[in-house]
């Protein structure tokens, strides 16, 4: 995000077709970090889950209590079941055919988890490691954003942001696939503050701490973590819906980088160099390497 | 407008094709990191990070929760082995483990042979814990056992021992049940050599006649059908030298904290 041009007043704003730099250095590697480890954190979670793909509330839960969510098969068909609900996945959930073409009867198909094949021990040492990486690269972001102003400056929402009108104007806006031109480009908006503050800040730690309270060593040293989160079984099950709150995030988050010039963006977080879009008027000169030089 | 959609399409088979390839290349790419030692070694190396973790931030003396009687499982799940194996196990079973001793021996001043009736005299200890399998699943009940630290200090260990290795009576295939812990968990108040389990004897397929429960770590680590103790300053020369059954064979962790 472009900061200095804001605090120089003297500095021009930059116009339609600049180069300005734009995501900082500790962003981007956190940012990159932070996509790897989630990606084999998901589909080593995804492994861990085939060992009991069955889901509780509380403290206990095993084959004989009741499961809120349980994906499995009969007589070889997969389904999930949620509740009282029973939905045929056959193919997808609970049975599919494998690369080789051997039909398999686990939750989660080969092409969606680490290691392919079913292997709880090796699925863990991924999913484990990842979680150191995962987890400190999360507090080494938190650190340098803070200390470095991009919280403040840029995902700390505005008391005008607050507004229920510029929130419906942005719902709009995304809506119809509007997406800011010019300087007001370098600026994130309200959904997108909110969206990033929430995988920050409430999805990320809730990830790491529903994670601990899995470890029965930790239950034993903090037990205001089961009761936290309402038991071990609880924080498995939250642990699991967050996980695929994350994955709706990335979702939506590849589609606004579709949707609003993905070479621009995709190079923005890669190398920090990121053009301001729109069209420039013929009033404006083509050429403006100030905004470039001095924007750190 | 035309121009643009038609560099669009053959654009999004592209990325279609580029997504498609990428991800099979990962999921190989991640089986063959599986398959490979060094790259799993590294992995490993976080191990001693995780137990350091533990054993650094959290009080090493720290209890399990203890549950009440109204949170036990109807149905408490038994899990691997549900008997013993080996012909002296089925002679002791059938004799209702009347002659069956539990020896310690190893690295201790008094080798003990303790029969269930003078592990029963012992003070006991009685605690409703939660069992976390490595599965995922988690169900609890109450124990009743001998704490293995008196049965340590009448053993009389030695200031060289470091691990406790129980050799058990089940096998999988034809390799023989073991798992060891280290002196933390050993001398810890809740881990405790159980005989009891609800209010009754310990089942046959919950390990009869004595089970361990080391309670701050995951269900493979407590050992069942339990025949002796070593005491041992290495784990190197049991089984594959990895410290238990499933650490040997599916490289399961050691340290079963997480």
């Amino acid at each position: 995000m472009n900061a200095e041009y804001e605090a120089n007043s003297e500095q021009p704003a930059p116009l339609p077709g600049d180069i300005v730099k734009r995501h900082r250095l500790s962003t981007r590697i956190w940012h990159g970090v932070n996509a790897f480890a989630l990606l084999i954190l998901l589909m080593s979670g995804l492994m861990i889950f085939n060992a009991h793909p069955r889901l509780y509330w509380g403290q206990k839960g095993a084959d004989n209590d009741a499961a809120w969510l349980v994906i499995g098969n009969v007589q070889g068909k997969g389904f999930v079941q949620i509740g009282s609900r029973k939905i045929n996945t056959a193919g997808v959930l609970g049975s599919y055919t494998d690369g080789e073409g051997v039909a398999k009867q686990r939750a989660f198909p080969y092409w969606a988890t680490i290691p392919s094949g079913y292997n709880l021990s090796t699925a863990r040492l991924w999913h484990f490691a990842f979680a150191w990486i995962f987890s400190l690269a999360i507090m080494g972001f938190m650190i340098r954003a803070l200390w470095n102003g991009h919280i403040m400056r840029d995902l700390h929402i505005k008391r005008a942001q607050w507004s229920l009108r510029h929130i419906w104007q942005d719902i709009k806006d995304h809506a119809q696939l509007r997406f800011p031109k010019g300087a007001e480009a370098l600026h994130y908006g309200i959904l997108q503050k909110l969206s990033y503050i929430a995988v920050i800040f409430v999805l990320i730690p809730l990830m790491i701490f529903t994670g601990l309270t899995m470890s029965p060593g930790m239950n034993a040293a903090w037990p205001w973590l089961a009761d936290l989160f309402g038991g071990r079984q609880s924080a498995r099950s939250l642990h699991f819906i967050i996980a695929f709150g994350l994955l709706a995030f990335f979702a939506v988050h590849m589609a606004m980088v579709f949707l609003s010039g993905p070479l621009n963006q995709v190079r923005g977080i890669l190398t920090g160099r990121f053009r301001i879009p729109g069209v420039r008027s013929a009033q404006q000169p083509v050429s403006d390497p100030v905004a470039e030089e001095q924007s750190q | 407008m035309t121009n643009k959609k038609a560099i669009h399409v053959p654009r999004r088979q592209l990325l279609r094709g580029i997504t498609a390839g990428a991800g099979g290349l990962m999921l190989s790419g991640c089986d063959m990191l599986s398959a490979n030692q060094t790259f799993l070694g590294v992995l490993k190396s976080t191990e001693p990070l995780n137990m350091g973790a533990h054993r650094l931030i959290t009080d090493r003396a720290a209890l399990a929760r203890e549950f009440t009687a109204a949170d036990l499982s109807p149905d408490f799940k038994p899990n691997g082995s549900q008997t013993g194996d080996t012909p002296e196990y089925k002679q002791h079973k059938a004799a209702r483990f009347a002659s069956w001793r539990l020896r310690v021996d190893g690295m201790v001043a008094n080798p003990l042979a303790l029969s269930l009736a003078q592990l029963k005299a012992m003070p006991s200890r009685e605690q409703i814990t939660r069992h976390d399998c490595v599965e995922g699943w988690s169900a609890i009940g109450k124990w009743r056992g001998t704490p293995l630290r008196l049965v340590l200090q009448q053993a009389g260990l030695s200031a060289k021992a470091r691990f406790l290795v129980f050799h058990c009576a089940d096998k999988f295939g034809t390799d023989p049940y073991y798992e060891s812990i280290d002196l933390v968990d050993g001398f810890h108040p809740q881990t405790i050599l159980a005989w009891g389990m609800n209010g009754g004897e310990l089942p046959e397929r919950h390990g009869a006649p004595l089970r361990l429960r080391v309670e701050r770590q995951l269900g493979y680590k407590h050992a069942k059908f339990i025949m002796r103790i070593e005491a041992v300053d290495s784990l190197a020369r049991f089984g594959q030298g990895k410290g238990g059954y499933w650490e040997d064979v599916a490289g399961y962790q050691w340290y079963a904290g997480i």
